[in-house]
Parts: C-alpha cells; sequence; structure tokens
C-alpha cells in the first residue's frame, strides 16, 4: 500500500487501506517522541504554514511540534493576527503563501469547505485541521488508533458518541472512520442536537446515555459548545447535563473495562464529570499524545508523496 | 419602421400552427399575420426552421440597480435579458434603497427606457424599505408603473401585516408575490436540509420554511377571498399545497425557476457557491414534482431569479458567501433540454409557462400572445440548436452560474422588442 493523495481532507473519502497505512506509519513514529533527542530528519527543508481561524490549543501544537519533531519548518498564522484582519479572504492569504513556496498548509475554518476550496486552487498539500460543522480528520484518526491501542482492534467494537452531533466535526470524522474499519457506531444526544437524516450514516440512534454504555467498548463525549448552542437547543446545561453528561453515577453502572474519550476542552460537570475525566477509564490525554504520533504520520505521508510526483 | 418576419412557425399557447407563416410588425405592434407577405420594403427576419414564440417575460429577476451596480445594472441586467430571449421582466426591489417609493420606479422605467431592450416593471414592495412592518404606498406605486409588489429577498413574516397588504392590494388591484420563507425556521441554513448537509456539514434549510408560509398564505387568499402570486416554489410539497389550493378555487398563482427543476442538492457537493441558492436546491423527489407542477399547470410561470453576484462576494466561503445565481442566459436552454425535449411540456405548454401565463398573472394584457394588434414582442428559438453554457459568452456583469460547462439544446436566435431587434445570435 503506497499513499497517493496529495491532501488529508476528511475521513469520508478514504479508503479503509489508508486509514491502516496511517495508523501503521503513526506507530512507528510513536516513539520519536520519547527519545531523548525528540526529532528526526523526514521533513528536511520542507515548510509548513498553520492556518488557524479558530481558537485551538491542542491541534495547533500537535501539528506544530509533529512538524518540527520531523524537521520541517513551520510558520504560524493565526486569523487575528494575519491580513484577515484587514478583509483579506483566505484564498488569497493561502496563495500568498504559497507564493513563498509553502510546501503544505494546515487549516482550520469555522466555514465548513475551505480545506476543500484551498486544495482545489493550490499545489501545495492541505491537511484538514477541522472545518465548521464537516470533519476534522486527524481527531478521528486519533481516536481510532487510541481504541486500537487500547482494545486491540477496531472490527466489531461498539461505539458511542454522546453529545452534539449536529454540529460536530469530531462525530462526523469518527463516524465515518470507526465505520470503515468495521466497528459499530451509535451516537446518543438530544433529539435537537441529532442531524435529521443521521440514520443513513449507518449508526444506531440512541436517546439513553446509560443503555447505550452498557453496550459499548468505548464512549466518545463530545464537547458540548457552550458558547453557541445551549441556549436555543436545550433547556438549560443542567438538564444536559442530567441526561446525557457522562458522571461517575453512570460510569458505574458500565463495565469497568469502557474506555472514556474526550476530544477537548472539557466541560467538567457539564458533558462529563472531573471525576469521570481524571479517573481510570479515561484515556483523555494518550488521546493528546497519540495525536502527536498521527500529525506526524500523516505530514510524512503527503510531503513524502509529493516529493515522488 | 417595419419588420417582416418570413416562415414563421408560430407556437402559441393555445396553438401550435403547423404551416409557416409571415408576421408584419408595425409602430411596435403586430400589424399582420397571413400565409404570404410580400417583402416590399420591409426589414426582413428569415425564420425559417426556427420556432416563433410570443416574446418571453421572466417576473422575477434581480437587476441590483440602483445600489449594486458592480453586479448588475438596467443596462447589462437587460442585455442579458434579451439575449436570453425574454421582451419583457419584472426586477425586484431588494435594492440600495428598496424599491418602495414611486421616484425609484420611474427611474428605473426611465433607464430602462433609455436602454431600450426589454420593458421593464419595477415590482415595489410589500413594506416600506422591506422591514415587514409598515405598508408601502401602494397606489402610488402602482401609478409610477409598478404591476406588482413583492418583499423578495425577504419573506413577508407576520400574518397580520400580510393580511392587511392582501386586502389593500386587493382594493387597488395590485398582484402581490411573496416570497415563501420562515427565517425563524430557516435559522442561518445555507442548503437543503437533508443527507448532503449533513455530510458537508452546512446548515441545513429545512422545507417546512416553505411550506409553513405557503400554507399560512393560501388560507389568507382563501379567507380573503383575493390573489396571491407564490415566487420560486423548490419542493414537492409546496406543489401539492397548490394544487390543492386551486382545486378548490383559491387564486393562488405560483412559478418555479430552471435551478429547481435541473438540479438536487447533491449540486452542492464540490462547496461551488454558485449552487448556493435561495431557496436552495433541494432533492430529487422535489425536482420531479416541480416539473410535475409545470406539466400540470399547478405550478402556472417559469422565472429566472435572476441573482448577479460578484465573484469576490461569492468566494467568501460557503457559509457566507450571498445566496443566488444568474438565469436569464440560460432559463430558454435549460427549460427546451430538462422540459420540452423530455417530453415534459408541450411547446404550447412552453409558451404559455414561459409567456402567455407570466402575461396573465403580471397583468400585461397585450403581451403573451403572437396576435393581430398585440404588442410585437416576438422570440425566435432553434429548437435543435446544441450549445455549450460557457462564462465567456454571458452578457450579465456576473457570472455566478452552476451551468457553465453544461451542453443544452435549444437556443435563442432573434429577440424582437417592441417590433425592434434586440437579440441576434
Amino acid at each position: 500500500m503506497e499513499w497517493k493523495r496529495r491532501d488529508l481532507l476528511d475521513l469520508q473519502s478514504l479508503d479503509k487501506e489508508e486509514i491502516e497505512l496511517i495508523l501503521e506509519t503513526a506507530k512507528s513514529f510513536r516513539q520519536v517522541s520519547t527519545r531523548d533527542v525528540k526529532k528526526v530528519p523526514a521533513l528536511r527543508g520542507k515548510t509548513v504554514a498553520l492556518l488557524f481561524y479558530e481558537a485551538s490549543t491542542r491541534t495547533r501544537v500537535s501539528f506544530e511540534l509533529a512538524a518540527k519533531r520531523l524537521s520541517a519548518d513551520v510558520v504560524n498564522i493565526a486569523s487575528s493576527s494575519s491580513s484577515s484582519t484587514k478583509g483579506e479572504s483566505i484564498l488569497d492569504t493561502a496563495l500568498n503563501l504559497e507564493a513563498m513556496n509553502v510546501d503544505m498548509i494546515v487549516v482550520r475554518h469555522y466555514s465548513s469547505g475551505v480545506p476543500y476550496v484551498l486544495s482545489k486552487n493550490l499545489k501545495a498539500a492541505i491537511i484538514n485541521a477541522g472545518d465548521g460543522c464537516r470533519e476534522h480528520p486527524t481527531q478521528g484518526l486519533l481516536d481510532i488508533f487510541t481504541v486500537q491501542e487500547k482494545l486491540g482492534s477496531v472490527k466489531g467494537r461498539n461505539i458511542t458518541i454522546v453529545g452534539d452531533v449536529l454540529h460536530s466535526r469530531v462525530a462526523r470524522s469518527n463516524i465515518f472512520g470507526f465505520k470503515k474499519l468495521g466497528a459499530n457506531v451509535t451516537v446518543c444526544g438530544p433529539s435537537t442536537l441529532m442531524p435529521r437524516c443521521v440514520k443513513e450514516l449507518g449508526v444506531e440512534v440512541s436517546y439513553d446515555l446509560e443503555a447505550s454504555m452498557k453496550k459499548s467498548d468505548c464512549v466518545i463525549v463530545l464537547r458540548l459548545q457552550k458558547e453557541r448552542q445551549q441556549e436555543v437547543f436545550l433547556p438549560s446545561l443542567r438538564e444536559y447535563a442530567r441526561l446525557f453528561g457522562l458522571s461517575q453515577s453512570k460510569l458505574d453502572k458500565a463495565s469497568k473495562d469502557l474506555l472514556i474519550m474526550h476530544p477537548g476542552p472539557t466541560n467538567r460537570g457539564v458533558e462529563i464529570g472531573a471525576d469521570v475525566a481524571d479517573g481510570c477509564q479515561s484515556v483523555i490525554l494518550e488521546q493528546v499524545t497519540n495525536g502527536l504520533a498521527i500529525r506526524m504520520a500523516v505530514l510524512y505521508l503527503l510531503l513524502g508523496t509529493k516529493e515522488l510526483q | 419602421m417595419t419588420l417582416l418576419i418570413k416562415n414563421a412557425i408560430i407556437v402559441n399557447a393555445d396553438k401550435l400552427h403547423s404551416k409557416p407563416q409571415d408576421i408584419l410588425l408595425e409602430k411596435g405592434k403586430i400589424a399582420k399575420i397571413a400565409a404570404s407577405i410580400p417583402e416590399g420594403s420591409h426589414k426582413i427576419v428569415d425564420a425559417k426552421n426556427k420556432l416563433v414564440f410570443p416574446g418571453l417575460i421572466d417576473l422575477h429577476v434581480h437587476l441590483r440597480q440602483p445600489g449594486r451596480e458592480d453586479k448588475e445594472t438596467v443596462e447589462t441586467g437587460t442585455r442579458s435579458a434579451a439575449k436570453g430571449g425574454f421582451t419583457s421582466i419584472f426586477c425586484m426591489p431588494n435594492t440600495t434603497p428598496v424599491i418602495d417609493n414611486a421616484m425609484i420606479v420611474e427611474a428605473i422605467i426611465n433607464e430602462a427606457k433609455r436602454v431600450g431592450l426589454v420593458n421593464v416593471y419595477p415590482v415595489g414592495a410589500i413594506t416600506r424599505g422591506q422591514m415587514g412592518k409598515e405598508l408601502t404606498d401602494m397606489a402610488e406605486l402602482k401609478a409610477a408603473g409598478c404591476k406588482a409588489l413583492s418583499d423578495d429577498g425577504k419573506c413577508v413574516e407576520s400574518s397580520q401585516v400580510m393580511r392587511l397588504a392582501l386586502e389593500y392590494s386587493k382594493m387597488i388591484e395590485l398582484l402581490l408575490i411573496q416570497h415563501c420563507q420562515d427565517h425563524t425556521l430557516t435559522a442561518g441554513g445555507v442548503m437543503n436540509e437533508g443527507y448532503h448537509s449533513m455530510v458537508l456539514g452546512l446548515k441545513g434549510d429545512p422545507g417546512i420554511a416553505e411550506t409553513v408560509i405557503v400554507a399560512r398564505d393560501i388560507e389568507l387568499a382563501h379567507y380573503l377571498k383575493t390573489k396571491v402570486h407564490l415566487a420560486h416554489m423548490s419542493l414537492k410539497r409546496s406543489v401539492e399545497l397548490i394544487r390543492f389550493a386551486k382545486s378548490q378555487g383559491i387564486q393562488v398563482t405560483a412559478e418555479a425557476c430552471p435551478h429547481h427543476f435541473t438540479l438536487t442538492d447533491e449540486a452542492v457537493k464540490g462547496f461551488d457557491t454558485s449552487t448556493k441558492v435561495n431557496p436552495p436546491l433541494r432533492s430529487p423527489e422535489d425536482v420531479a414534482a416541480i416539473r410535475e407542477g409545470l406539466k400540470d399547470g399547478t405550478i402556472d410561470c417559469i422565472v429566472t431569479d435572476h441573482a448577479p453576484h460578484t465573484k469576490e462576494d461569492k468566494e467568501t466561503g460557503f457559509d457566507n458567501a450571498p445566496f443566488g445565481m444568474i438565469g436569464l442566459e440560460t432559463s430558454v436552454g435549460l427549460t427546451m433540454t430538462e422540459l420540452v425535449h423530455k417530453k415534459v411540456l408541450t411547446l404550447e405548454q412552453m409558451a404559455d409557462r414561459m409567456s402567455a401565463a407570466p402575461a396573465r398573472v403580471g397583468g400585461l394584457a397585450t403581451k403573451g400572445k403572437i396576435a393581430e394588434g398585440l404588442d410585437a414582442d416576438i422570440t425566435i428559438i432553434d429548437p435543435e440548436r446544441e450549445w455549450e453554457v460557457r462564462v465567456e459568452d454571458f452578457w450579465s456583469k456576473s457570472k455566478n452560474s452552476p451551468f457553465v460547462g453544461r451542453k443544452l439544446k435549444g437556443r435563442v436566435e432573434v429577440t424582437i422588442c417592441g417590433g425592434k431587434v434586440t437579440y441576434q445570435a
């Protein structure tokens, strides 16, 4: 299996073998970060631009470290300090970066489809680091990687994704990715935050978190984006926590082997209890560690392939 | 100034004349139709092997002047209309400032006369500034030349304001056109709510935003025993509601656009913002229902909802890009390709939906038919001519069409407005 794509825009269009190749590659990169000298020369001489139009700590730092540990040069552009504040469109900004011979642009944008539009207009490799409500492919990959590491396999496993599925790009990438590798996916959350056609994605729908937990090997808790929707879509955060918050009392009724994941940042006491987030079934920090390996793998595969062309 | 059309196969809504005839146009009127008229000193247009339709009428166009002359002007928009075979167009009031007073109406009519290509009928606003609160001076707008009123681009959402508007417009005999959309239900949607909006991560516009207003306005028209015209219908449910209303004798009329009988929401897949339109592209079932509605006359008119936008405005990401696509120059090609050649509509029905019905709905008594004594507005179409939609061929100032690259069969050859040739291919 050889990597052929120039970009990583989503998991929807990847096939199983491509996902497996990324996971395999990530395994071999994981030990780089545990060494004393955390650097390999794989991408020496390459330039990677991080173009983030939305707040991010984890993802941005993860991409930056991944690039640096592969010896690439990294430039960081945050929308607040870029020409976008002067009204420049993101396509213009990206074309200007390309004019400086940037090899890759990692983009996060609040508007769905922006990475897709950039990839159609640029020669540089594009990685989607989250676009609107569409996809966050490296998050999906690192979640799959974590399940595979902890449970030994993904095929046939029962994964529950709980929360605001309607607005979640993490949910979409996870649904596409886990299903391609043969897992059974259940989505759980309030009916008002569930896409109308969600069953067409081949998932089970549940409104009962405790019941879903009993049947699951892993629960992925989505961040409730308090800043934008709860007032309209939900009666209150209190009521949300009561029905869909993963509390210790709900966890106590489930299997001791149930894996708890969360893409971060967490709203403790809302979608996840503090004791659960910090508890022994939570692998939230391991997800972060694995995320770095996944991003190194993706950077390596994309820029390596480009050189072959 | 006289003009003689030779060898015309005349397509009227009520009759397709199988034998070629000659049509003499004089002083802006159709002076004579006969088997053979001597050429004399008349200017000649030979229509051999082509079809001669009554001048096409578009009840739904955005000319953008005043305010957004970077997108379109009366001049470029009417050039585009003439190229598309139109001899009369209704232009919508969502300009800056809004067409809500007589001076703006007169200014647009005068500019259209100066350009001299197409009859332009400005549609005045129903409410001042299209704010949905106070009624405009409707009688004054009518006196200035408005044949209809609409808050198009926005819906008159308050049921009480719509009731009053319908009652008042009934008194002064002026048509109201409703842009059916409850924005509290649309809730920021940018495409049809369904499978594709879900996987594209784009906010969905549920069809009920349209149908609740369709149903409400049908009820208002029924209660007030008056007319209402429903703009750009996009849904199966809307067609069903209108069909039911008509069966009850309620005076509702409706229109649909070529993009809604041609494209589905799957077209949004590549995030091409020229597919972002309001109401949005819908499901295959909806497309089929719109075709069926046009066939059985539930939908009276084909309109373009020509909505020009600059490249800069459209290149702002799918969420932020403005709604709308241009349509004047592709309407005949799409109607012939998708409806006539696929046997959805007969040629007579096409003449009805694109000329006779809009004339009837829009109150243009001397248009919509080729007959002696009526206005000399004529559109000559080659039904077999194949062509490809190309960006560089548009005469509109804007190029935002999702049909670029599409091959069509059926092309406008000559447009004649008021007895004068306004376009020749």
